[in-house]
């Protein structure tokens, strides 16, 4: 019985990061744009929704105790927002100038949420966040299901949408300027317009998995958000295939299990002063299967398919 | 507003001007932006570290020159470390950085730069665990200069290092033969090669001169504040807002560029408060971004 609502619980913590990889994918794998920070999305996405909904709270800005859906949505239309900003700046720009500025949204949504203790509780988080199936909380059993219940339902709903998304108009456009800006544009489509759609809705993707994950676990802080999950999510993508919106979701359960799975190894195995060295080790690890991945087998498990080609800067990066 | 800003913002100018350095030629030699460049700083300082306790171990305790912190084995071990650091970004760019730039999509050299940089790290933090270490324990009285000014010996001999190092690069640049090759395969990598230019040496150069000044920024940043294994992620923001408010591919712009973070970062803590210094390197960031994103000295892309 405690295994099957670990199970739910493992599986459950895996489809939020799937989410998260989702949305990695629209921006990067479907459109060829480059997040380095999303670590920063899903942070604000997580802290929108926990200030919207948490009970009244003196110590901070906040605690509106609205509706968690409103919460929900709240938090894609912030992490949207974000994103559509950070897009407009930089997008008109060599891609690199993309993965700079999202660096820097994450070290400053680190920092506003270390520091604004006014509004994100500074180190200590917010805690109190409800949760969907509170009231269950006695039978972890129900309880976890429930939950993988409803983070399972989020997740396919938005994985068949931007699989419809991916074979319609809007989506062709999208590959279509990946993998040919000129011929794209010469047709009328504007490059900057949809790239920006697209990021923006990444975006938006990345803060309403950070929202799940705040009310699926009851507390966030700062350290949540550090740039190993964005290494993390990263990692995901790479080895499930860019591209591949299958891929993003087999990838993130298999690198999340990988992670879990190693994790627990450390603290079964080695003594407990050192397991802070074995936890950096575990990181190195996967660093370099990452760029192992990235030299002999670019795109993935699920993204090989011939007809697809790797997203290409045309002609090494000059336009 | 108290003048002592411009003594903090001139150090760290010169900390993140270094490193921009290194930053903006390979930006501009081999067209992508390194993220694994501020773990370079941490290696390299890292590594000097180790040098002057080999010096130390070999040598005996050795006293410091005169007013300042250090002797020569730190100046010694800092040219070792030198090297070591160059050697170390040549040998990232041979197992990992040459081959995805020979399958030409520069955004995976990106990512594999990410990649590199957290497992550079990590492998920092395996090995020197995380808590922080200092070159020298000792405490140096700063000598009052004049508007409210206070400045120490250590401090003052590392501006110093900062500028020969600088104009050294420049001169480097604008004068000799592999300077100039440099500057060619940043215009036009085919035309370079076109008229017989090395490229494999050009990139090798640009390694070794990126690597080493990465660790006199990092070490720069040990004498004076502390070592620790994050301490050249921390510094990645800022010298990328420097190498792009200068103006990509130009050294001097790096290098005011970073001065100018620095300043603003300085002037910033007095008014915001520490808590709050590195948001303005993103601040400025943005700021060139929308209004100028060529930089100071930049020129249109190629």
């Amino acid at each position: 019985m405690e295994f099957l609502a670990y199970g739910a619980f493992f599986l459950t913590t895996a489809l939020i990061f799937s989410l998260i990889t989702l949305g990695l994918n629209l921006q990067w794998g479907l459109t060829g744009l480059f997040n380095v920070g999303l670590a920063g999305f899903v942070a604000i996405g997580a802290y929108t929704s926990a200030i919207l909904t948490t009970p009244d709270d003196a110590a901070r800005i906040g605690g509106f105790d609205l509706p968690i859906l409103l919460g929900w949505l709240a938090a894609m239309i912030v992490a949207g927002a974000v994103a559509a900003v950070i897009g407009a700046a930089t997008l008109r720009l060599r891609s690199d100038y993309l993965a700079i500025t999202t660096f820097g949204v994450a070290v400053v949504v680190q920092l506003v949420a270390l520091n604004a203790q006014g509004l994100t509780g500074g180190p200590f988080g917010v805690g109190f966040i409800p949760r969907p199936f509170g009231s269950l909380a006695e039978n972890p059993i129900v309880f976890n299901f429930a939950n993988l219940a409803i983070v399972a339902v989020v997740t396919l709903v938005f994985f068949l949408a931007l699989e419809h998304l991916a074979r319609s108009p809007w989506g062709r456009v999208l590959k279509a300027l990946r993998e040919d800006e000129k011929a794209a544009a010469s047709l009328g489509k504007s490059a900057r317009a949809y790239r920006i759609q697209a990021f923006a809705l990444g975006g938006a993707i990345m803060g309403l998995a950070g929202a799940v994950q705040a009310h699926f676990i009851g507390f966030i802080a700062p350290e949540n958000y550090l740039p190993t999950l964005t290494f993390q999510v990263w990692t995901m993508l790479i080895v499930g295939g860019s591209g591949s919106n299958r891929g993003a979701v087999l990838g993130s359960v298999l690198v999340w299990a990988i992670w879990v799975g190693s994790g627990a190894a450390v603290s079964a195995l080695v003594p407990t002063d050192q397991q802070a060295r074995a936890a950096a080790l575990q990181i190195v690890s996967i660093g370099v299967m990452l760029c192992v991945i990235l030299l002999v087998r670019p795109m993935g498990i699920l993204g090989g398919t011939p007809k697809r080609k790797a997203p290409a800067e045309p002609a090494a990066g000059r336009p | 507003m108290n003048m002592q800003f411009l003594v903090d913002g001139l150090l760290t100018g010169s900390m993140i001007g270094l490193g921009a350095i290194g930053v903006t030629l390979t930006y501009s030699i081999l067209r992508f932006s390194n993220f694994s460049h501020g773990d370079l700083m941490a290696w390299g300082t890292y590594a000097t570290l180790m040098f002057v306790g080999a010096i130390t171990a070999l040598f005996g305790k050795v006293a410091p020159i005169a007013p300042l912190s250090f002797g020569w084995p730190l100046l010694l071990a800092l040219a070792l470390g030198m090297l070591f650091t160059g050697g170390l970004a040549l040998l990232l760019d041979k197992i990992l950085f040459q081959r995805l730039r020979a399958k030409g999509q520069m955004i995976i050299v990106v990512m594999a730069s990410f990649g590199a940089s957290m497992a550079l790290r990590s492998l920092l933090e395996f090995l020197f665990t995380s808590s922080p270490a200092y070159f020298s324990r000792a405490i140096q009285i700063a000598k009052p200069i004049g508007f409210g000014i206070r400045i120490t010996p250590d401090q003052i001999a590392l501006l110093l290092l900062t500028a020969a190092l600088v104009t050294a690069v420049h001169l480097l640049m604008t004068r000799s033969q592999i300077g100039r090759e440099m500057r060619a395969v940043s215009q036009n990598i085919g035309l370079a090669r076109v008229v017989g230019i090395d490229v494999a040496r050009v990139v090798r150069f640009t390694w070794l001169i990126g690597g080493a000044l990465a660790c006199v920024a990092g070490v720069m940043i040990g004498v004076l504040v502390q070592i620790r294994p994050l301490m050249g992620f921390d510094m990645l923001l800022p010298v990328f807002a420097a190498a792009i408010l200068g103006g990509i591919g130009s050294i001097p712009g790096a290098v005011l560029g970073g001065l100018i973070i620095g300043l603003s970062e300085a002037a910033a803590v007095q008014i915001f408060g520490a808590e709050w210094r590195a948001a303005i390197a993103f601040v400025i960031l943005m700021a060139v971004l929308f209004v100028r994103p060529i930089g100071l000295f930049g020129v249109g892309e190629r």
